[in-house]
């Protein structure tokens, strides 16, 4: 019996200084957020210095996951492999004030909506590796 | 000291060459063709040429172009970043060149093989080797990987909050769909298409269809930038460059500027726009018809309100009032657009906003044009410019 190819994956994000840290944390099964430490702004996407006030030190805290669609699309064309089609992608202001890009899952594409509660779930890929997506608050608005 | 560029210098040649699927030859010799055209046009030679400038994204260095097309010692030379958004900067370049005296005649170019090489509408999937491979890393994992499904996340946004968008989005696809039908150039010259055509057109991104994106196409496109004061003795009028604005505003990510307080607009334009029309002194109102990079069709509403033409959520009855028609207020794209014309990232808007002002368009409005505007792309950090004839 021959053995079956392996189901496609996702495209991974190149690891650096900048970055590497967070999808560490999602590895963990955790979204972070990064914080200053100076100033305590939040950031996101993660980057080396404060914007506020210019500081390089900065800590993380843990997100609670749940958040609003500030906007959305939905995808057709083209298709890469190891994505599902239509593939809904939501811009989400999460409830501490960050924004997160990623992808709404559970959910059918003519039911997202501008300002749905959704909630976060962690992803794994066939080849195990971790990411933030969200689905519709399975709490009930919020 | 200060020191206004208004009026210091001018196109004075321009050119493309054929836009095809399938060039069958390179992109050095696609920038050649339209570099030597457009000095030719302007009744120069090569050996008057000192200054070359392009994007960044340009595959073909300019010491190539200079030695295969015969021009000689280059005295200024430059590429700005970001695709399409580098298209009026290009004539920000070269006006800044020839205004300062540390070039006399500046050739800006671009050409690619757009089809049949590298596709945009690939996106940043595969080998990503650039600097900002990080900053593209947040989005590929999700898929959300090329220039329609960016756009369309920005679109999403405005439909929320303007309305008619979906109409207005076809009446820009449309109108130039229209202008390329009369455009013997045009890669859709003589093929119009209807509102049930639009609808049933293969869905892309939501809320794009395949009509409101542009094309991929090969070929190249040049205009050439020389000090008004001898622009007054070449072939054509002098197109003037009366103000060239360049801006990439606060918080600002190449595409993905997602994480503005309101994304539903393009304040990179709206800076740009207020540089521009302070260094000429116009307004909106002296503005007679414009070229309006159009990746995609939204993209030419959100432009229309950061220059000014009407308000804030207000472009989609702005342009469904008629505007962008050949008797309209603002005749729009009158090639036919990147949708219908040829994608060149906007340097072939920069040779139709030069016609319009020397009266050549093959569609040239029926009233005078004393003043265009053409812009770059958006997205990215952007700019446009106010063409118009001497006063």
């Amino acid at each position: 019996m021959s053995e079956q190819a392996p189901a496609p994956s996702r495209i991974k994000p190149p690891m650096g200084h900048d970055n590497a840290w967070w999808w560490e944390q999602a590895a963990a099964g955790k979204l972070v957020i990064q914080r200053c430490s100076q100033c305590q702004a939040l950031r996101h996407p993660p980057r080396p210095m404060c914007n506020k006030c210019q500081s390089l030190e900065w800590d993380f805290i843990d997100a609670s996951g749940t958040g609003t669609v500030c906007s959305f699309t939905v995808l057709h064309h083209p298709q890469f492999p190891g994505y599902d089609y239509p593939l809904v992608i939501v811009l989400v202001d999460l409830a501490e004030g960050t924004r997160y890009t990623s992808q709404l899952i559970d959910c059918d594409p003519d039911d997202v909506d501008f300002g749905m509660a959704v909630e976060m779930v962690m992803h794994i890929d066939p080849d195990g590796f971790k990411l933030p997506m969200f689905r519709p608050s399975q709490a009930g608005g919020s | 000291m200060t020191i206004n560029i208004s009026g210091e210098a001018a196109i004075v040649g321009v050119a493309n060459t054929e836009f095809s699927k399938n060039s069958g030859v390179s992109e050095l010799e696609l920038a050649s063709v339209a570099v030597r055209d457009a000095i030719a046009d302007a009744g120069l030679k090569p050996s008057d040429v000192d200054g070359m400038t392009t994007f960044t994204l340009d595959n073909t260095d300019e010491i190539e172009i200079a030695r295969a097309v015969g021009i000689g010692d280059l005295t200024f030379y430059s590429r700005i970043p970001h695709g399409g958004g580098a298209a009026t900067g290009l004539i920000h370049q070269a006006v800044m060149a020839v205004a300062s005296e540390m070039a006399e005649v500046v050739v800006c170019y671009r050409a690619l093989n757009g089809r049949s090489g590298h596709r945009y509408s690939s996106g940043v999937s595969g080998t990503l080797l650039t600097a900002d491979a990080i900053h593209w890393g947040w989005y590929t994992p999700y898929g959300l990987m090329t220039p329609a499904s960016w756009v369309a996340m920005y679109t999403q946004r405005y439909m929320h909050l303007a309305k008619d968008v979906q109409d207005a989005m076809f009446e820009v696809a449309h109108i130039q769909r229209e202008y390329a039908v009369t455009n013997p150039a045009a890669f859709f010259y003589e093929k119009p298409f209807t509102r049930a055509e639009y609808d049933a057109s293969r869905a892309i991104v939501s809320p794009f269809r395949m009509l409101d994106c542009c094309m991929e196409t090969d070929g190249g496109s040049a205009v050439v930038v020389t000090t008004a004061e001898r622009a007054k003795d070449l072939k054509h009028p002098a197109v003037i460059v009366k103000g060239v604005g360049q801006a990439a505003a606060a918080d600002m990510e190449s595409m993905t500027s997602f994480y503005r307080p309101e994304i539903a607009k393009i304040p990179s334009m709206d800076i740009a726009a207020k540089v521009a029309y302070q260094q000429s002194g116009l307004t909106p109102d002296d503005i007679d018809a414009a070229i309006i990079y159009d990746a995609f069709s939204p993209i030419v509403l959100w432009q229309l309100e950061s220059w000014g033409f009407c308000g804030e959520l207000e472009a989609p009855q702005f342009v469904l009032d008629g505007a962008l028609r050949p008797d309209g207020r603002l005749p729009t794209n009158t090639h036919g657009g990147q949708l219908s014309e040829g994608y060149i990232h906007g340097v072939n808007g920069i040779v139709e906003a030069a016609r319009l002002v020397r009266g050549t368009s093959v569609n040239q409005p029926a009233k005078d044009i004393k003043n265009v505007l053409v812009t770059s792309g958006v997205g990215v950090p952007t700019g446009g410019a106010l063409l118009g004839l001497a006063d």
